[in-house]
């Protein structure tokens, strides 16, 4: 296998882009990415795009090739261009697949791009949409929506092991305040633990502000051997590990509730493969689609004890500045999830901030950073190391 | 909300907690598998009626109601454990207040939902407290 390396990187802004199509985003990251990292079309050896539902938010599948046409790789170059699908973990594959084109030696420079245009439809068809990343027939169709099931998450971690609406609150108000500076955020506005209490119930206990939004937007990256790097860029930010799993795709088959083993165990492969342990890592991105997730998520990866993660937010130690920053680009909650970006994203804010370019939410002197993306309730979790030296 | 045929043939499982049961490791499933998940090729899948008599292992009030379930909201969604051992996520009945995690539930036949108002009506399985 060969060391991989990111080369280039673009993030459109998040939000709602009523005046912007699916393919105007992914060719603006894209074009943005291959910009960046200083790459011409003929160069171009491969295509990936992570999109969860094409079909069901603007009714468009065949994703890859629109992409690669409207990016200009079809008609004269035909590169290949694959679509991939993992609900929420869209992105994450999708560079995953990429990372291990160029590794095997198949392709040398491939793009890994992530999209999701999700405002072209209304909220209810797009979280019905969202609920499609669970198990329709066996809850989907008792009533289950995205927020009553990480609800369930939630209302079990409480019971065990004592963690408060304060401590889930304290994460979104963390990532608004990393959101704040971020210019591509959906939000930038600062908000407060009571702001987030005294929001509207979704499903008891997650208020809407414990809820990620509904966004668009679209991200992509330029890989590269390793060995070739430095032909294109100052500050290649390389591949350390790239690993993956899978769990039951219904929330009540798992194995533990509060839980995501997905998580923990794509975690060990990727520590495994880097030869690293959570103690090294400097700064993470994480699955924060609601709150509990993020609590759940940094107890999974080993940055936190299981049942301290709400205690670890509310002591700030995941805060810019803090042992262990986690979201600094706003997350999930405050960036926005356009949910086949979202791995892509994640990995852009990482090698920003491994480049040292995050201006205002800089973790100063970062070496090693994580991405920690998931489909669904946690059938799939994706997990990415990345360093800044090779 | 489904496809008539998509919903109906399932009707066992859903109207009567049919599941399945491998005789190799005896392991319970429901929902129903057609491969065990510890034995895999060599499982002995068999049909199973469960009993229906479960706890509550975890649950939520649901405030914004999910596609055909608008007129139902809020309705309490659990995930429950059947005491043969599998888990399946289900609406409970009865007041919001009382619920509790490790509340034993029995299970009732409901309407689940329908498909707009001149749709299809969709019955099944939900449960209620057991001293209900």
């Amino acid at each position: 296998m060969r060391d991989v390396a990111i080369i280039g990187v673009k993030n459109t802004r998040f939000g709602e882009l009523w005046e912007q199509s699916l393919r105007d985003i992914v060719v603006e990251a894209g074009i943005g990415a291959i910009a960046d990292a200083g790459v011409s079309g003929k160069e171009i050896d491969a295509l990936y795009v992570g999109n969860m539902s094409g079909g069901r938010f603007v009714d468009q599948e065949h994703i890859g090739a629109l992409i690669a046409d409207y990016s200009g790789l079809s008609r004269n170059l035909h590169v290949p261009a694959t679509r991939v699908e993992a609900a929420c973990a869209s992105g994450g594959l999708a560079m995953r697949q990429a990372i291990m084109s160029v590794a095997s030696g198949y392709s040398d420079i491939v793009v890994a791009a992530g999209a999701e245009k999700m405002t072209d439809v209304g909220s209810e068809e797009a979280s019905s949409a969202l609920a499609a990343a669970a198990d329709r027939e066996w809850e989907g169709m008792a009533g289950a929506t995205f927020p009553g099931l990480y609800a369930m998450i939630a209302k079990l971690h409480m019971h065990r092991y004592g963690t408060t609406s304060e401590q889930l609150a304290e994460v979104a108000v963390k990532n608004h305040k990393n959101g704040s500076f971020n210019p591509i955020a959906q939000y930038k506005n600062v908000i407060s633990v009571d702001d987030v209490l005294n929001s509207i119930m979704v499903a008891d206990p997650l208020h809407i502000f414990d809820c990620s939004p509904i966004t668009d937007g679209a991200s992509a990256l330029v890989l590269a051997p390793a060995d070739v790097a430095h032909k294109y860029t100052d500050t290649p930010i390389y591949i350390k590990a790239t690993a993956q799993a899978s769990d039951t795709i219904a929330l009540h088959d798992r194995r533990d509730i509060t839980t995501l083993d997905a998580t923990v165990v794509a975690a060990e492969r990727a520590y495994s493969m880097a030869k690293l342990r959570p103690e090294d890592i400097d700064l993470v991105e994480v699955h924060d689609c609601f709150t509990i997730a993020e609590i759940c998520a940094i107890e999974d990866l080993g940055f936190a004890e299981k049942g301290k993660g709400g205690i670890v937010t509310a002591n700030g130690e995941t805060a810019i500045g803090g042992r262990i920053p986690v979201n600094t680009s706003g997350g999930l909650k405050a960036c926005g999830h356009p949910v086949g970006a979202t791995g892509i994203k994640q990995a852009v804010e990482i090698a920003t901030q491994l480049r040292g370019d995050a201006g205002k939410r800089q973790v100063a002197g970062a070496e090693y950073g994580m991405t920690h993306n998931v489909g669904g309730s946690g059938a799939t979790a994706v997990v990415h190391i990345f360093s800044r030296e090779r | 909300m489904s496809s008539v045929p998509r919903f109906w043939r399932n009707l066992g499982s859903r109207y009567n907690l049919e599941g399945t049961r491998c005789k190799e490791c005896g392991e319970y499933f429901y929902p129903p598998r057609n491969v065990c998940v510890n034995c895999r090729r060599v499982g002995q899948i068999e049909p199973y009626k469960f009993k229906g008599t479960g706890e509550i292992v975890t649950y939520t009030l649901i405030h914004t109601a999910a596609e055909g379930f608008e007129n139902q909201a809020p309705y309490t969604l659990a995930i429950i454990k059947l005491d043969e051992g599998p888990r399946l996520t289900s609406q409970v009945v009865g007041n919001p207040e009382k619920m509790h995690i490790g509340m034993r539930v029995r299970p009732v036949f409901r309407k689940l939902g329908e498909d707009g108002e001149h749709g299809m009506i969709y019955y099944g399985t939900k449960f209620v407290p057991a001293d209900a």
